[in-house]
């Protein structure tokens, strides 16, 4: 790749130890985040999202471990710092918007309490100056007379405005690199617009680089650089986003295109991708996406394909792009037909 | 449907919490969380709650189980009226009224297993008989796409939109009459999403369930509604069919949220209106009409007199919007007094 990457996640390995299993959440990512760009994240629920983004700043709790891979994070692989090392990229370097805002909110402590606190640590800002920031990062992502607000407690404020909080105290240090887990999920979407815009202003701004897991592939379309796409802890497709819409490889990647409900046509019923994503101690030896791939042979049950590049920045884990591919040659993945007929 | 039935009314409903402040933590001013709002629901039919964050969706929410004590205003389920009942009254309607809320890990118990929030459930509600409880919890797991082997275990040991199943299958779980979802399945995936939205029709299809749906996704919102509610500031500014309201959307503030949906299609540039101006506080909502602070055809009109709910003869039945100047709006005398459009790529 010619430009600068400023993390490169190398055959991440995170796993959960319960009653004597292990459970494989994150088994092998790779992906990289080039400088200045947004990277999206998109898969299946439980397919490793989150827990690869807290791996990045490495806050898995036990029973989980971090059990093998790189994170470069400018050039230096994090999973070689000590605590005292990783405290200091956490917040300074690298922040997080969590998926659960209430789980990372303190409830009790008001909004301009937690924020201060972010704001002392990272600036060293006192008390005066440390409102005064509060209130103007509470405006910046549109909360409503952000003076007021500032003295209340989470449990008063509505879904969206703890996300906005969330998001608030993310951007209190002016980080290099964001890692936003489902950052609108619970946002309106005129909001949602403001704040993706102002993400997008900051990137253009401090050059400041984005991970952004969301579900939403309408987000993913419209900030995203560069796409991953996970499945049973694994990438199965990586591509730029423009080629991913036009062109997506992998039969998992189709399958979500599919299953979207979309507000510009009308939909009798969703089309769902069949079937369940396999149990961790269930899980099939070939690829993990076989039980469910319309395209499956003897080949994609029995041996699992690896993420291999096909063109420039693109890259996929399907028998069907391998010379080794034992199906029909002429098989068509991607129909944009299928999607279209049904508008009107 | 032949004869449609009123399972919940809703008339003049209003929400205020306190707001305190000083040293001796007087109340110092209101949210008008919900500010004065009338619906009608009808059985086997599903409801859309949209409108920007804060508006005051969930607060409705709540307030139709009774989980705050509303203001003002009267909530009737089933010819009931619900505020006016007892504690232990209200605790016997819950069976028939559910909420899936909005932060799942806010509202499940940390320290219960799948298996002991849904057994909970069920017998407090005591609908479904002991010895059928287990096959009834296998049953609800399969339905919400969780892993039978997943059903000991605690709420931190699963993903985001997991632990949202987890409340899915809860309200499910004691064979509800209206279900409250406020944002159910936002956290999910769109594989996941389209299955439970799926399985929500179904179930509405075969126990003629009623749902308040509360969401911020339009095109969710679009696929799963009968009927769309658009608040604003809380209030209500338009409401009606869903084909009526996405094909014909008559306040100036539905149009602007139907303009900002994102298109999943990176090459599809989008006219997207902009509203201009800072979102107004509920602490002091604007006089007159409230978006005119916001509204890109607001004139000193506006600013003075309150728009009421009405029917246009050009616009469906049962559709109707807040704003003085629709009409003229529709038929193009009426311009825009301030530019908000923008062209994004
Ligand atoms: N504390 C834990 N103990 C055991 N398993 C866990 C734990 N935390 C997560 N997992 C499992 O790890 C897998 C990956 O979880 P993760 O939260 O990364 O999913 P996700 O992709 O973010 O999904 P979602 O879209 O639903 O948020 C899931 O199957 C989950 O059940
Ligand atoms: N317990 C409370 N005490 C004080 N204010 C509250 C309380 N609950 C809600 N509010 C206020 O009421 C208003 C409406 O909140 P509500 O949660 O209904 O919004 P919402 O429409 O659901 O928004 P979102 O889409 O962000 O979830 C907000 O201004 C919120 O701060
Ligand atoms: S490898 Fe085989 S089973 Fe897996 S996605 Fe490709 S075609 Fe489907
Ligand atoms: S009444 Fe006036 S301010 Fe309100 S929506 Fe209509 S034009 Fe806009
Ligand atoms: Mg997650
Ligand atoms: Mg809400």
């Amino acid at each position: 790749m010619s430009q600068e990457t400023i993390l490169e996640v190398n055959d991440l390995r995170t796993s959960f130890f319960v009653e004597g299993n292990e459970v494989k959440a994150v088994d092998g990512v790779t992906f990289d985040v080039p400088k200045g760009k947004t990277l999206g994240i998109v898969g299946e629920s439980g397919s490793g999202k989150s827990i690869s983004a807290l791996s990045i700043l490495q806050l898995i709790d036990s029973p989980g471990k971090i059990v093998g891979g790189e994170i470069n994070f400018k050039g230096d692989n994090l999973l070689k710092y000590n605590d005292n090392q990783m405290r200091k990229i956490r917040g300074n370097q690298i922040s997080m918007i969590f998926q659960e805002p209430m789980t990372s909110l303190n409830p009790v402590y008001t909004v301009g309490q937690q924020l201060r606190e972010a704001l002392k640590i990272h600036r060293g800002l006192g008390k005066e100056a440390g409102t005064e920031k509060a209130v103007e990062l509470l405006e910046l992502v549109g909360i409503p007379s952000p003076r007021s607000r500032v003295t209340q407690y989470p449990f008063e404020l509505s879904g969206g405005m703890r996300q906005r909080v969330m998001i608030a105290m993310a951007l209190a240090c002016d980080p290099e690199l964001l890692v936003a887990d489902e950052p609108t999920t619970a946002l309106d979407v005129t909001i949602q617009a403001q704040i993706l815009e102002l993400l997008k202003e900051l990137q253009d701004e401090f050059d400041m680089s984005i991970i952004m897991i969301t579900h939403d592939l309408g987000v993913v379309a419209e900030t995203c650089d560069y796409v991953a796409v996970m499945y049973c802890g694994k990438v199965v497709e990586y591509a730029d986003v423009n080629t991913l819409f036009k062109n997506p490889r992998h039969p998992y990647t189709v399958g979500l295109l599919n299953s979207l409900p979309r507000s510009d046509v009308d939909q009798e019923e969703l089309e769902p991708i069949h079937g369940t994503v396999p149990a961790p101690h269930e899980m099939p030896v070939g690829c993990r996406f076989a039980p469910r791939c319309p395209f499956a042979t003897d080949l994609c049950h029995e041996k699992l394909p690896d993420l291999e590049d096909i063109g420039d920045e693109e890259q996929v884990r399907c028998w069907i792009y391998t010379d080794e591919w034992d199906g029909d040659p002429e098989v068509k993945v991607y129909e944009p037909e299928a999607r279209t007929t049904k508008d009107q | 449907m032949s004869q449609k039935q009123e399972l919940l009314k809703i008339n003049n409903l209003k929400q205020y919490f306190p707001i305190k402040g000083g040293i001796l933590g007087r109340t110092v001013n209101h949210v008008k969380a919900v500010d004065d709002i009338s619906f009608n629901i009808y059985e086997g039919e599903t409801v859309s709650l949209v409108g920007e964050s804060g508006c005051g969706k969930s607060t409705t929410g709540r307030a139709i189980l009774r989980l705050d004590d509303p203001t003002d205003g009267t909530v009737e389920f089933d010819g009931q009226d619900l505020l006016s009942m007892s504690k232990k009254e209200m605790r016997d309607m819950r069976k028939d009224l559910q909420i899936i809320f909005q932060d799942p890990y806010a509202s499940l118990n940390p320290r219960m297993t799948v298996r002991q929030t849904l057994n909970e459930a069920m017998e407090i509600q005591k609908v479904i008989p002991q010895d059928e409880r287990n096959e009834k919890i296998a049953e609800l797991m399969e339905t919400v796409g969780l892993q039978p082997h997943q059903v000991d275990r605690f709420p931190h040991e699963f993903s985001g939109g997991q632990r949202q199943r987890i409340g899915i299958a809860r309200a499910l779980s004691v064979n509800p009459k209206l279900i409250v979802c406020d944002e159910a399945v936002s956290a999910l995936d769109v594989s996941i999403q389209a299955q439970v939205l799926n399985l929500l029709k179904k179930f509405q299809n075969e126990m003629n369930l009623t749902y308040l749906f509360i969401a911020h996704d339009l095109g969710v919102v679009r696929h799963i509604s009968d009927r769309i509610i658009v608040m604003y500031l809380g209030k209500i500014v338009e409401m009606g069919d869903t084909k009526s309201i996405f094909e014909n959307p008559q306040h100036p503030y539905t149009k602007a949220l139907l303009s900002a949906i994102p298109v999943p299609d990176p090459e599809k540039k989008t006219d997207r209106i902009f509203l201009q101006g800072d979102v107004p506080s509920p602490m002091d909502p604007p006089k007159g009409c409230r978006f005119h602070t916001r509204c890109p055809f607001a004139t000193e009109k506006c600013a003075e007199e309150t728009p009421e709910l009405r029917n246009e003869d050009y616009m469906q039945d049962g559709h109707v919007a807040a704003c003085h100047y629709m009409k003229d709006i529709e038929a193009g005398v009426h311009q825009p007094t301030k530019d908000t459009s923008a062209v994004r790529g």
